[in-house]
């Protein structure tokens, strides 16, 4: 099977996530699974104002690209698209969406969840937080558990 | 004359998103970099000040402190990612 073209956007706009799910879709009947997986911005209990999220262009779309092609080397997808923002994101909007299709759900699902736990330690993307009571803003701590994260796909396959 | 740039928060303690600087040729690996960095003041000292923290890509490729920085034209210091 021909290995597909991922489909990488680095953007400061917001996404349409079902016209994503279309473009992978429509005028193909080969498809039986599509994953989306959605990161929305959190108020954090209403603390947060918004996220503001710095990014370095180019290596951000390079560093997704070889994530997604170590993707396609494990699963045999028919699509995968991947998109994340950058900008000041309030609560509620979008800030990454990848969507990935294939013939059964588990290539699908994998696919996607492998795809977030390796953006998530190698993207190079930072958050700062705007709090709502006009604190100084802070930035975003990497989690430990998002580096633990990696650890469960190095068992598998 | 290589080409540094900084992000998210050594950025800002740096003060500067990116300069050029001339690196002597004993500076051989990212650790030699980051240490001759923290002597260029106080700036770079607060921004460095937990170096194995510092994450580095060099000509837009994650490496790791041991690498040697010859042949690089642009230098990335950063703080570990916060995206997705």
């Amino acid at each position: 099977m021909a290995k597909i073209d991922p489909l990488i956007l680095i953007q400061s706009d917001d996404f349409d996530t079902a016209a994503e799910i279309a473009r992978l879709t429509s005028s193909r009947h080969d498809i039986g699974a599509v994953v989306t997986f959605s990161g929305l911005c959190r108020d954090e209990a209403g603390t947060l104002s918004a996220l503001e999220i710095e990014h370095y262009p180019g290596m951000a779309s390079s560093e997704i690209g070889r994530i997604a092609d170590e993707v396609l080397e494990r699963w045999t997808l028919t699509g995968l698209t991947v998109i994340h923002r950058y900008g000041m994101i309030r609560p509620g909007e979008n800030i990454v969406l990848v969507v990935a299709a294939s013939a059964h759900r588990s290539a699908a699902f994998e696919a996607a969840s492998f795809l977030m736990d390796y953006l998530k330690n190698a993207a190079p993307f930072w958050k700062k937080e705007h709090l709502a009571n006009g604190a100084t803003s802070t930035w975003v701590e990497a989690k430990t558990t998002d580096a633990d994260a990696l650890k469960r796909w190095q068992l598998q396959k | 004359m290589t080409k540094l740039v900084y992000f998210a928060w050594v950025r800002e303690r740096i003060g500067k998103g990116e300069e050029e600087i001339e690196l002597s040729p004993s500076i051989v690996t990212v650790d030699d970099l980051l240490s001759h960095l923290k002597t260029r003041g106080e700036e770079y000292e607060a921004a460095l000040e937990y170096q194995d923290v510092i994450r580095v890509a060099i000509n837009q490729e994650h490496v790791d402190h041991k690498t040697p920085i010859r042949g690089a034209h642009e230098i990335a210091l950063f703080p570990p990612m916060t995206g997705g």
